[in-house]
């Protein structure tokens, strides 16, 4: 009789990739694929954020309007009253009726997926609504890359930033070592990082004190507060330009050693401030960041090359944050939680360290409980275990899988479950053993009997672990991918590997000894 | 060893009918439990927020709710100690949108005074997501339900498939009975408890099935009862041994798995005792209660192989040109 066989030749396959791809997991070596282990077990930060993209749209607006005036001031057409209405539309009076054909075709050149529409000489200008949807698809595509641009910056190692469904952002960030950092790269997350160059109502700025927003609002500006004191600003809404035209944005220090940010304009936003800077000496201009005043110096020289700084009593750690959020540009519409988990280090170490344990003393029981019921049978279905249980690690390695809490929970139960199929089988071996049947038929016949109900069995877990992985988020999508891989692979450990096993000890075992071999003591085997 | 080493049939389709009772009783008090004292959803499906907090010793529980009470915002939160003496689990409906500070930084202001602490864990579900997940957890229940009617009326026939799925309900309804009887928090690993006894108690009902199945094709008398008891009593063994093994590793995820999936071990505990039961007890005398025939079974059966054979006639005589 042959020895070996295909079935244990397989299994010895299968058994060498598990050890070969589970080392570096196991060792958790430098090299080498390996399981990631989720945010749970190793603490982190994992954030669902949602984004108000009206927001980008009232600031797609804005700076519509920011074009608009710029193009006219540009081509010496003469308007007035341009202002922003509901946050979505921009208005403004043309008095001038000869200038109307070459504002139009400016407008519609210069400022593409608009509809203008006029009534006499005034007009108002919107965003068509494909473009509306593209400003929104192109704030969270935007803010994806942001927010990844500044976790990067801020040097965490391998933080996930990645959009979920339509509108909604996933944040993973592990490694995270106290609450007060976790906080801080809260902060910047959030920081919306809007910078706007405002003049100063000059007019009007004297009544600032008691005027109301919307009497602000019906001159077209708006009143912001300054970000240390209680002093309040009239400013123009339309600003003379935003971050949007920032290059650079760097860490500086004052005269007084205080920490500064210095940032430097591109070519068209130098040109916008040099010539906004030299027809306004003697004005004001305010550093407006995130609807903050930070500075508002008088401008006393026209100012070229598009260096500005601003100043503001920071914190050296908040202004080296404040520079990453400038340089890797604003959001384009706020962001705020839907969902927030974050686990200490601590907390995820003494998670592995239960469920290691648990998984330890499971294994243990199920492998002296197969044996003392079995005996060598016993011994045959705990090397398949072994087997799966390394073909687990191998898989969920070489996929670079994560490993949950509930996906711990998911290995230890298919412990449990994996010897399943070798129970059943030696169940229906030990059936035709009492039936008188030779050890060699048993074994054919009880693997034939058996795989049937195998089968319908795992398929029909298998369905509900998938179903489970679909519509579970987070870790409990861990335990669904512990448990469908642990499920297939013990078809192949429990199903092929055993029978293998089996086939090539044949010829060893004692039909004389079946209570050492199946654990029974069957008067009638021959 | 031996234990269970079959000698003769159990007769248990006798005695059905009390088992059915228990299961009935079991059920009512389960569905009365669920109705008026109603599950406690934790923050993943009601939305709030979670604190842990880890003291260095014996954690002052009764200054911890002293400061948080002092927070008007805070009324109705709850403190317990979670897991052991030294940590306490902080619990609140509020939730904030915040990212700059949330109320993980507003406890750890809130507590400063109580002692020397680590927060170590701040879970917060806005009630939106919350009541996405709702959704979502019960749309999932269903379709795993539903998959598994498909594939069991495909593998076996449409009584099969409603007993398998009647025992199901059986076992997901207790195993939720048991979740409020015990005041366990309802979170996603709850659910992920609840789907896993889904496959599980299933694959045991299944093996049961698929005796039954071999049995109508092997055993000359037609009568489905004895049918019933002689594939249950042969598969009583591994229904046994097997739920054993399963009950011991989940009872040691149980005591050593730590804290926070004592919640998902337990639902699992429950779902294995009553999965084992219902399929050995519950499932086939669903079947017969259903009315299915073995005669009637053995009949299609016999129907379809005239069938295959005729069709391969036709082949052959197609291949041989005769036709």
């Amino acid at each position: 009789m042959k020895t070996l066989n295909f079935r244990v030749i397989l299994f010895a396959f299968a058994l060498i990739f598990g050890i070969v791809f589970s080392i570096p997991s196991l060792t958790q070596s430098e090299s080498g694929k390996k399981i990631t282990l989720g945010l749970d077990l190793q603490g982190g930060l994992h954030m669902l954020l949602g984004i108000k993209s009206e927001i980008a749209i009232e600031s797609r607006t804005k700076s519509m309007a920011a074009s608009v005036k710029y193009i006219f001031d540009d081509e010496e057409i003469i308007f007035d009253d341009l202002r922003m209405v509901d946050g979505k539309q921009i208005t403004f009076e043309l008095l001038d009726a000869d200038d109307v054909a070459k504002a139009k075709e400016l407008l519609k050149k210069e400022l593409e997926g608009t509809v203008l529409s006029e009534d006499g000489l005034k007009f108002s200008l919107e965003m068509t609504a494909e473009e509306i949807t593209r400003t929104k698809q192109n704030a969270i595509k935007q803010a994806v890359d942001t927010i990844r641009n500044r976790l990067n910056e801020f040097g965490l190692a391998e933080p996930t930033v990645a959009k979920q469904g339509e509108d909604k952002i996933l944040v993973e960030v592990p490694g995270i070592k106290t609450q007060e950092d976790e906080q801080r790269i809260r902060e910047l997350i959030a920081r919306a990082a809007h910078l706007q160059l405002m003049a100063v109502d000059e007019d009007r700025a004297a009544r600032v004190a008691t005027m109301s927003v919307n009497e602000a609002k019906s001159f077209g500006d708006v009143i912001l507060p300054d970000v240390n004191t209680q002093e309040r600003y009239l400013l123009r809404q339309i600003p003379v330009l935003d971050g949007s035209m920032l290059t650079d944005a760097k860490v500086g220090f004052d005269e007084n050693n205080q920490p500064v940010i210095n940032f430097t304009l591109n070519g068209q936003g130098a040109k916008i401030f040099g010539d906004f800077t030299a027809k306004s000496i003697g004005k004001r201009m305010a550093v407006v960041l995130d609807n903050k005043v930070y500075s508002a110096p008088s401008i006393r020289e026209r100012i070229g090359g598009g260096r500005v700084q601003i100043s503001g009593n920071f914190k050296l750690e908040e202004a080296h944050d404040l520079a990453i959020a400038l340089r890797s540009g604003a959001l384009l519409a706020p962001v705020y939680v839907m969902e927030k988990r974050s686990v200490g280090p601590s907390l995820g170490a003494d998670s592995i360290k239960a469920s290691s344990m648990a998984l330890a003393l499971g294994f243990v029981l199920v492998v002296l409980f197969m044996i003392l019921y079995y005996g060598m049978a016993g011994v045959v279905a705990n090397v398949a275990l072994i087997g799966n249980l390394f073909l687990i690690l191998a898989i969920m390695s070489l996929f670079g899988a994560t490993l949950t809490l509930p996906g711990m929970a998911g290995i230890v139960l298919t412990v449990g479950m994996a010897v399943d199929a070798n129970v059943i089988i030696n169940e229906r071996i030990r059936e035709l053993l009492y039936a008188g049947k030779s050890v060699a038929k048993s074994i054919e016949d009880g693997y034939s009997n058996a795989f049937t109900a195998i089968l319908d069995a795992n398929v029909t877990t298998l369905i509900a672990a998938v179903v489970l992985y679909a519509y579970g988020t987070g870790a409990i999508k861990g335990f669904a991918l512990t448990m469908s891989i642990g499920i297939l692979a013990s078809m192949l450990t429990a199903i092929v590997g055993t029978h293998g096993i089996y086939q090539w000890i044949l010829p060893r075992i004692d039909k004389k000894k079946l209570n050492f071999w199946f654990g029974i003591k069957a008067e009638g085997a021959k | 060893m031996e234990v269970f080493k079959y000698k003769k049939p159990l007769s248990l389709m006798s005695k059905s009918k009390r088992f059915g009772l228990v299961s009935v009783i079991l059920l009512v008090l389960s569905l009365g439990l669920i109705l008026t004292k109603g599950f406690n959803y934790g923050i993943d499906f009601a939305g709030g927020t979670l604190v842990q907090v880890k003291y260095e010793g014996k954690a002052p529980i009764d200054k911890v709710r002293e400061a948080i009470g002092n927070d008007k915002n805070y009324e109705g939160a709850t403190v317990t100690y979670f897991g052991s003496e030294d940590e306490v689990v902080i619990r609140t409906k509020m939730s904030s949108k915040s990212l700059g500070e949330d109320i993980g930084d507003k406890m750890r202001t809130l507590l400063k005074d109580t002692g020397n602490f680590k927060v170590r864990r701040v879970d917060m579900v806005g009630a939106k997501v919350g009541s996405e997940l709702r959704e979502k957890g019960l749309m999932s229940m269903l379709l795993a339900i539903i998959g598994i009617l498909i594939y069991v009326s495909f593998r076996f026939e449409w009584r099969f498939a409603i007993a398998s799925v009647l025992a199901l309900v059986h076992d997901v309804t207790i195993a939720m009975g048991a979740v409020v009887l015990f005041g366990i928090e309802v979170n996603l690993d709850t659910l992920a408890a609840l789907l896993t006894i889904l496959g599980y108690s299933l694959n045991d009902t299944i093996i049961v099935f698929d005796r039954i199945r071999e049995g109508i094709r092997t055993i000359k008398d037609p009568d489905l009862g004895a049918i019933i008891d002689e594939s249950v009593t042969r598969t009583l063994s591994r229904t046994t041994l097997t739920s054993l093994t399963t009950f011991f590793v989940v009872l040691t995820l149980f005591l050593f798995g730590g804290e926070i999936i004592r919640g998902f071990s337990f639902t699992l505990l429950v779902g294995v005792v009553v999965g084992t039961y219902s399929s050995i007890f519950v499932a086939s005398p669903i079947l017969m209660w259903l009315g299915f025939s073995v005669s009637d079974f053995r009949l299609k059966e016999a129907e379809k192989v005239k069938r295959e054979k005729e069709k391969e006639k036709m082949r052959a005589m197609y291949e041989n040109g005769t036709l």
